[in-house]
């Protein structure tokens, strides 16, 4: 079990790694003055500009050594120092990340796990009988394969504007501020429900196929086999094939994080929803590196946890690797 | 009379037809008799094992009947199968290494399987633990998951499993065919001491080694390309066998004590018939060396002497 | 050349393995769906711009109108033919499917079969190296290169989504690899005298056919499902037309306010549907070539 610990964790070091070196070298390297583009685009005036390209070079550290610059980079990470953002100064870069991570977490967490979990169980009744099959196969199938801003696009669409149900941009109604009242929730919760949607349809189909296909599979086995020679009613069996193929689908989950903060960016964009993924789209267009650097690392360490968590989770789960399997069972 | 087969005909359905892999066969089984079933791969042994307890999505019921003590076994219905399986018919699966769910401790998973049957795990527990003593598995056994025990050890966990409800026959599909020899020995004779511990009534035991048949079997029902060729007492089989497949199959044994430098160990030439449209006539008649005119025929199987059961033209001469 | 010993079921051998396939492969429901749908669209495709005499990115008609005769998907808020960025949009998609699929899968393979013949201190370090971009959030890197790059075609786009995307490959090369590595029928011609380069090929790659395919299937479908969000985000080619930016203008301008459906939902049902094709499309292959999920 150490081993396979130690194993996890010196990938996730690893890449923690390489990712921070990644963020730390691409401006760096890259064609241009990234302070002549950040300040080009901000549009501030000529002396403005000037204190402005001063503090952001001795920021950058571009003036002193470039293994000096790379260590610096580090210390500040470790002090929680990531910067002062651009678009929104002399705002650090941490304060702003924390303000859009609530909204971020209130929409992916319920739309991963509740779509891990619904789906699970829709693709295990599917498994169940042909006629369901039958149906919920193409479904899954369209819904997993639909881009998530495309389906955003058309719930928005559908349902924003056409029914005009729920509303389609924000985190809450423009005219409120952030307070603890029942309207105002209610207003969160209206806006949150169509990105929330999009996230979880495309996800749920997915998981549903995923499952429908492993339980077959795991039906064809020979435990399962056994138990019907013997008499078990179907009922156990199916939950045993169930059981079984929620490992793999429990994998499936962490692999699946990283893909998922992608079509979570789209989909904030499409809703103008106040998360992580607007911030960076924020940044992109008026070049704010800081920001863009500060979000990208945030989201590496957000996965990277959860990686982990799911880790610990499946070895709770799952014998096989509890009792230490030597190497990896491909 | 224990077992009762009349006629028993299942198919395999493939894309190119279906296989008659089992071609209408009919024999009886004592109470508390070990009947072995041998025969080489591909002759149907492990389709009639399996036709009597769990029909698997390619087989299919074409016709004849089963009847274990006095009752007709449903096989061609799965559902109400279910009300003999395990508790008048089981079975130990050519799979056993692999019967038992890997993410489940094996005492859950028994105990699981015992209360969905109506079981109470609790009130067997005690059967249950002497009966592990009795194959030489610790009582920890139950509390482990299968990936903890070896190969033989799984395989004894499922002889208890198997016969834990003292059935009335057991399948047991080739048990002995991924052991060692000396594990073979004790494993085999677990099963007859079953057998006399009345844990099970009576017992088809199938393999494609006669040895080990000879050692625990009381009777033989040799089959040949899914029909039945010879049925009788083991001492019977092994010294004055009477069908000519049989005859061969019992020479091309090895004998202790005969050196081969000078004869090489005889086989039988040729091969089985394809069972997706099989020859008319004795399905042996290719390979055998007394085939005479008659052989187009398919000989009946008939009792030649008591309890001695040919299906040869050549041995109705006499009789 | 095939040492592999052919099965029986009740003294029947299999019929031969190619036939045999093409004969599965024909008679599959999933498969056939996925065909027609995945034909379509590149006909579509290739004869697409054929069909329409307008340049996609001029100002041919009345701005913001509905589908007619004329402008069969409508034009834009700038009065563009919706329809001759849509066949245009297709002809990038492919084009992305194919090289970035094509990329993913060949990396996924090269390094996934080394890795499952070799094994050993070569097998931990791929393995390492698999993990590491496997947890990578790929996309946050994509978005910092490319918010980087001021000029970005087709190609380079490409190229980025096969570098990222081939550990789901690699991974499942792998596992097949070493389940045929030690398989008798490897053993055999290993003992025989033969040169590894020539067990690979003939022995090896036969089996592994039908597991390369089906990951270039799986490759290609994301490749375009990955390169749609990136050009709705912004960050995909700078010049040209693609369905993912059709998207993004459309958002962009206004499109869902104003109620153009005809701008948005085309693109949209193009990708669903050619992604949805090639994942049916796969299942269809699983089951062609893994007997024991196939429904007689």
């Amino acid at each position: 079990m150490r081993r396979y610990f130690g194993r996890k964790l010196l990938v996730y070091a690893l890449t923690f790694f390489l990712a921070v070196t990644i963020d730390w070298a691409i401006p760096r390297f890259m064609p241009g003055n990234p302070i002549q583009v950040m300040l080009a685009r901000s549009g501030a005036r000529a002396e403005a500009a000037e204190a402005m390209y001063t503090y952001y070079t001795q920021a950058f550290g571009l003036d002193l050594p470039v293994w000096q610059q790379y260590l610096n980079f580090w210390s500040a990470l470790f002090h929680g120092d990531l910067g002062t953002s651009i678009l929104v100064f002399p705002q650090p870069v941490a304060k702003v990340i924390g303000e859009a991570v609530p909204y971020d977490v209130a929409l992916l967490l319920p739309a991963i796990l509740l779509s891990w979990i619904a789906g699970n169980k829709f693709g295990a009744v599917a498994a169940r009988s042909k006629q369901l099959d039958n149906t919920v196969l193409p479904i899954g199938y369209i819904l997993t394969a639909t881009p998530y801003m495309w389906l955003g696009i058309l719930l928005a669409w559908a349902l924003g504007i056409v029914l005009g149900i729920f509303p389609i941009s924000g985190a809450y109604s423009y005219a409120m501020t952030p307070t603890f009242s029942l309207k105002f929730i209610g207003s969160v919760l209206w806006h949150w429900f169509l990105p929330f949607a999009s996230i979880f349809l495309v996800k749920f189909g997915g998981w549903a196929i995923g499952m429908r296909n492993l339980i077959i599979y795991e039906l064809e086995s020979d435990y399962s086999h056994y138990l019907e020679a013997l008499g078990a009613p179907r009922k156990l069996v199916r939950k045993y094939a169930f059981n079984n193929a929620l490992l793999p689908q429990l994998t499936g989950l962490a692999l699946d994080l990283g893909v998922v903060v992608a079509g979570a960016l789209a989909t904030e964009i499409v809703f103008s929803y106040p998360g992580i993924g607007y911030l960076i789209l924020q940044s992109i267009q008026n070049r704010d590196f800081f920001l863009l650097q500060g979000c990208f690392l945030f989201i590496i360490v957000g996965v990277l946890l959860a990686n982990f968590i799911i880790d610990i989770v499946y070895v709770l789960v799952d014998p096989r690797t509890r009792i230490g399997m030597t190497g990896e069972a491909a | 009379m224990s077992l009762q087969v009349e006629d028993l005909r299942v198919y395999y359905q493939t894309l190119a037809g279906e296989v008659q892999a089992l071609d209408g066969v009919t024999f009886s089984i004592a109470d508390g008799e070990i009947m072995g079933l041998a025969g080489e791969s591909g002759c149907g042994k492990t389709t009639l094992g399996n036709s009597l307890i769990r029909l698997s999505a390619r087989m299919r019921y074409i016709g004849g009947s089963a009847v274990l003590d006095g009752e007709e076994l449903p096989i061609w219905d799965g559902e109400r199968m279910n009300a003999f399986r395990f508790e008048k018919v089981s079975m130990i699966p050519q799979y056993a290494m692999s019967a038992m769910n890997p993410t489940r401790k094996i005492g859950r998973m028994t105990g699981e399987l015992l209360e969905s049957r109506k079981v109470s795990y609790h009130s067997i527990l005690p059967e249950l633990k002497r009966r592990l003593d009795l194959v030489e598995l610790s009582h920890d056994v139950l509390n482990m998951y299968p990936i903890e025990l070896s190969g033989g050890m799984k395989q004894r966990a499922v002889m208890v499993i198997s016969t834990l409800l003292n059935p009335s026959l057991l399948i047991a599909d080739e048990v002995t065919s991924a052991l060692d020899v000396s594990t073979q020995k004790a494993v085999a004779e677990m099963l007859v001491e079953f057998r006399d511990r009345e844990y099970v009534n009576s017992m088809i035991f199938i393999t494609h080694d006669i040895s080990i048949l000879y050692q625990i079997a009381d009777t033989i029902l040799v089959m040949y390309a899914g029909k039945l060729a010879e049925k009788a007492p083991t001492e019977v089989i092994i010294n004055s066998p009477r069908h000519p497949y049989t005859r061969l199959l019992i020479s091309s044994l090895p004998t202790v004590g005969v050196k081969y430098a000078e004869e090489k160990l005889k086989g039988i030439p040729g091969h089985p018939p394809m069972l997706l449209d099989p020859p008319s006539g004795c399905r042996f008649r290719d390979r055998c060396p007394v085939a005479f005119d008659k052989c187009v025929e398919e000989p009946p199987f008939l009792e030649v002497e008591d309890n001695h059961f040919v299906a040869c033209w050549r041995e109705f001469e006499d009789a | 050349m095939s040492t592999i010993a052919e099965p029986t079921i009740g003294g029947m051998a299999k019929p031969k393995k190619r036939s045999e396939f093409l004969y599965f492969a024909l008679r599959n429901n999933k498969l056939r769906v996925g065909l027609v749908v995945l034909t379509i669209f590149i006909v579509l495709a290739l004869i697409g711009p054929l069909l329409t005499n307008y340049d996609p990115e001029a100002f041919v008609g009345p701005p913001s109108a509905p589908p007619s005769s004329e402008y069969w998907f409508g034009t834009t808020t700038f009065g563009q033919d919706v329809f001759s960025q849509f066949v245009l949009g297709l002809q990038s998609t492919f084009l992305v499917g194919i090289v970035g699929g094509g990329l993913g899968t060949l990396l996924g393979v090269v390094i996934g079969f080394t890795a499952g013949y070799r094994g050993g201190i070569v097998d931990e370090v791929l393995n390492m190296i698999t993990n590491i971009v496997l947890v990578l959030p790929t996309l946050a890197i994509l978005l910092i290169i490319a918010a980087y790059l001021e000029v970005r075609g087709v190609f380079a786009e490409s190229v980025f989504i096969g570098c990222t995307a081939w550990p789901w490959a690699a991974r499942a090369i792998r596992s097949q690899t070493f389940s045929l590595r030690s398989r008798e029928f490897v053993d055999l011609a290993r003992m025989s005298g033969i040169n590894s380069w020539k067990i690979v090929f003939t022995e090896i790659a036969p089996n592994m056919m039908s597991y390369l395919f089906m990951a270039f299937i799986l490759q290609f479908g994301g490749a375009i499902l990955i390169a749609a969000t990136l050009d709705f985000i912004g960050l995909g080619p700078t010049k040209g037309i693609s369905l993912g930016l059709m998207m993004n203008n459309a958002v962009l301008w206004s499109a869902l306010h104003l109620g153009m459906w005809w701008w948005f939902v085309p693109p949209g049902v193009a990708i669903t549907a050619i992604v949805g094709a090639l994942y049916v499309m796969n299942v269809g292959l699983d089951e062609v070539f893994n007997p024991k999920l196939r429904e007689l």
